[in-house]
């Protein structure tokens, strides 16, 4: 389904929350808003599903303004961060509850609840916990149960606040592939909140990066990589190394760090007047190679294997800089010389 | 356990009998006497003074009292520990302090301010007087009183609870389409009705066994205005002791059925918690 919205402002008491956010959703879509805490995302996704309520601005969904609309009448799925179950209810009993609070006229009969319940949860594969109660399954069995209750009530939208959070990293890693592929299949439109870059990155079909309130970039996980709008967005996304630079003439400087000047064409973006800098480079982004002492600029501080290559740190007066490297090519402690074959640069 | 945590064998032994003398003195020994007292000539004394129709009057206006003010508190402590749990308004911090108001004042005050209110000479008595309602020196006053007095405890039994549980739950009913009470009736109930009945059985225990409030509105007309706690006063005053201690040990026994229910009912929680 699709969500639109716009101008949306939140404030608690002096400090806004959510500022001017703008953010259009296509049906289908597996949407991720990712930020570190308190950026507002869970704020948006409350306001969302009408748990919350904006100071101004516009929530459509299926071009339907919400604003008047109470949250049980808006028929979103909501999985909450502790999955919010219902403690002195069985599994069974958790799912169903959606269909039993309908009004008289809609609500299906016995069978048909049972039906439906028991489907949904050999859906989740947890058809065998259904006389179970919350407090005796584990972590991830909950999740599924979360998200089994929040699927009976048919929801237009499913919204998922740090759907992996509670989880330990193993858990994790199988229940992300499992999620996606039931929001494939399923026919879902979904929006996840989450700090973990890898995990909206691996999942969304688009990124929505968040900062101390402001919607700053929403991309594809391709586009957000390689072409970040922002400093923040550069640095929060992708492992870069952080350095602070000049640029002049169309080549970036390191002032003091005896690093080449990055000819303009291997800036991904920069800003357009030449000025103070901020460069991102990436691990795979460097080429290394052992350099004699005179036209080395960094010494290799450690490395391990990772796949067919070596992981390697290196020394770049002061900074700490990841890099790849053939394996067998490097010493712990040798001299080598770094150079950038890429780079992405902000006014800094 | 390491040696130096635990206490030598004979202070062990010393600590323990001093609390079990203590809780015999204080807690055990009143309550045989009482009992000893009221069955000091055998049953037939104790029941005739029992069934004395002002006893039975002081039993039936006891029971009429607590019957009012007990579900009224309920409800009353629920919305207001709802308000104070669930929300943050302006004032919540002073709405607290008022519902913990009847703990700290003295229960002579709790009854004076109906008198001042209410009574011939008070800010609406003229006015009731003229309309030929009278709440003070009659069963109004001494339903006012004791909802007074007994307020805080359905409140103050469930504001903890409720704030500790949060309010995640009542939210996800609210995606799943509940309206408000059925979100109230399956979520919010449910998870605080032991709490809620712990509540309101210690409220009931204080509402029969109020004396102070209710003493200053009663005015003592016997068979008419006396509850319980006053007419075991009432009887020892004129030296009625077999009558005094018989309606007194009724009353510790009411007390003490309502305890054991509560026990029952915090045992109960404690299997809910752990299932």
């Amino acid at each position: 389904m699709s969500v639109a919205v716009r101008g949306l402002t939140r404030r608690f008491g002096p400090t806004a929350a959510l500022r001017d956010i703008a953010l259009e959703t296509r049906p289908g879509e597996f949407v991720a808003l990712l930020g570190p805490s308190g950026s507002g995302k869970t704020t948006l996704l409350r306001i969302l599903a009408g748990l919350d309520f904006a100071d101004s601005g516009t929530v459509e969904i299926e071009g339907q303004d919400m604003s008047a609309v109470p949250a049980r009448a808006r028929r979103l799925g909501f999985v909450f961060q502790n999955y919010a179950l219902f403690r002195h209810m069985s599994v069974f009993e958790n799912v169903a509850f959606g269909l039993r609070v309908r009004p008289r006229a809609a609500r299906p009969g016995e069978a048909e609840i049972g039906r439906r319940v028991r489907a949904l949860l050999e859906r989740m594969q947890i058809g065998a916990l259904e006389r179970r109660m919350p407090e005796q399954i584990s972590g991830g069995q909950r999740q599924r149960v979360a998200l089994a209750r929040a699927l009976a009530i048919e929801p237009r939208l499913l919204l998922l606040d740090e759907p992996f959070g509670a989880l330990d990293a193993e858990v994790r890693k199988g229940l992300r592939r499992w999620l996606r592929d039931l929001h494939t299949e399923m026919g879902l439109t979904s929006l996840f909140v989450t700090h973990d870059q890898e995990e909206a990155l691996e999942l969304a079909d688009r990124v929505a990066v968040m900062e101390a309130g402001r919607l700053v970039q929403i991309d594809t996980p391709e586009r957000l990589v390689e072409a970040p709008a922002t400093a923040f967005v550069a640095g929060f996304l992708g492992h870069a190394a952080r350095l602070p630079g000049r640029l002049a003439e169309g080549a970036l400087h390191f002032g003091g760090v005896p690093l080449p000047p990055l000819p303009r064409a291997a800036l991904r973006a920069a800003p357009a007047q030449d000025g103070p800098v901020l460069a991102f480079i990436r691990a795979h982004e460097w080429a290394v190679a052992p350099a004699p002492e005179g036209e080395a600029n960094a010494t290799l501080r450690s490395q391990r294997p990772a796949g067919g290559h070596a992981h390697v740190e290196l020394d770049l007066a002061g900074h700490v800089i990841e890099a790849e490297a053939p394996l067998g090519l490097l010493r712990v402690g040798q001299p080598c010389r770094l150079v950038p074959q890429t780079a992405r640069a902000f006014a800094a | 356990m390491t040696p130096s945590t635990t206490e030598p064998r004979g202070l062990r032994w010393l600590l323990i009998l001093l609390a079990a003398l203590l809780l015999g003195v204080f807690l055990l020994l009143p309550l045989a006497a009482v009992f000893t007292e009221a069955l000091r000539r055998g049953w037939p004394p104790m029941w005739q003074a029992l069934s004395d129709p002002d006893a039975l009057a002081a039993i039936r206006l006891t029971l009429l009292v607590a019957a009012i003010a007990v579900p009224v508190n309920t409800l009353g402590g629920l919305a207001g520990a709802w308000c104070i749990a669930r929300y943050r308004f302006p004032g919540r911090a002073l709405l607290l302090a008022l519902i913990e108001l009847p703990f700290s004042v003295s229960p002579v005050v709790s009854g004076l301010v109906w008198v001042l209110l209410f009574g011939a000479h008070g800010w609406f008595g003229p006015w009731l007087e003229a309309r030929g309602l009278q709440i003070i020196f009659a069963v109004p006053g001494l339903v006012l009183a004791t909802l007074f007095v007994t307020f805080p405890f359905v409140a103050r039994t469930l504001v903890p609870l409720m704030q500790e549980q949060g309010r995640e739950a009542e939210e996800a009913a609210a995606t799943l389409g509940a309206s408000g009470w059925q979100s109230f009736r399956r979520v919010t109930l449910p998870g605080i009705r032991w709490a809620l009945l712990s509540g309101v059985l210690l409220c009931n225990a204080r509402a029969m066994g109020e004396f102070g409030a209710v003493s200053v509105v009663s005015g003592h007309i016997r068979g008419e205005t006396n509850t319980m706690p006053l007419h075991v006063e009432i009887l020892y005053n004129e030296y009625q002791f077999v009558g005094a201690f018989a309606v007194a040990a009724l009353l510790a026994l009411l007390a003490l059925v309502t305890l054991g229910a509560k026990a029952l009912v915090e045992r109960g929680t404690a299997r809910g918690a752990a299932a």
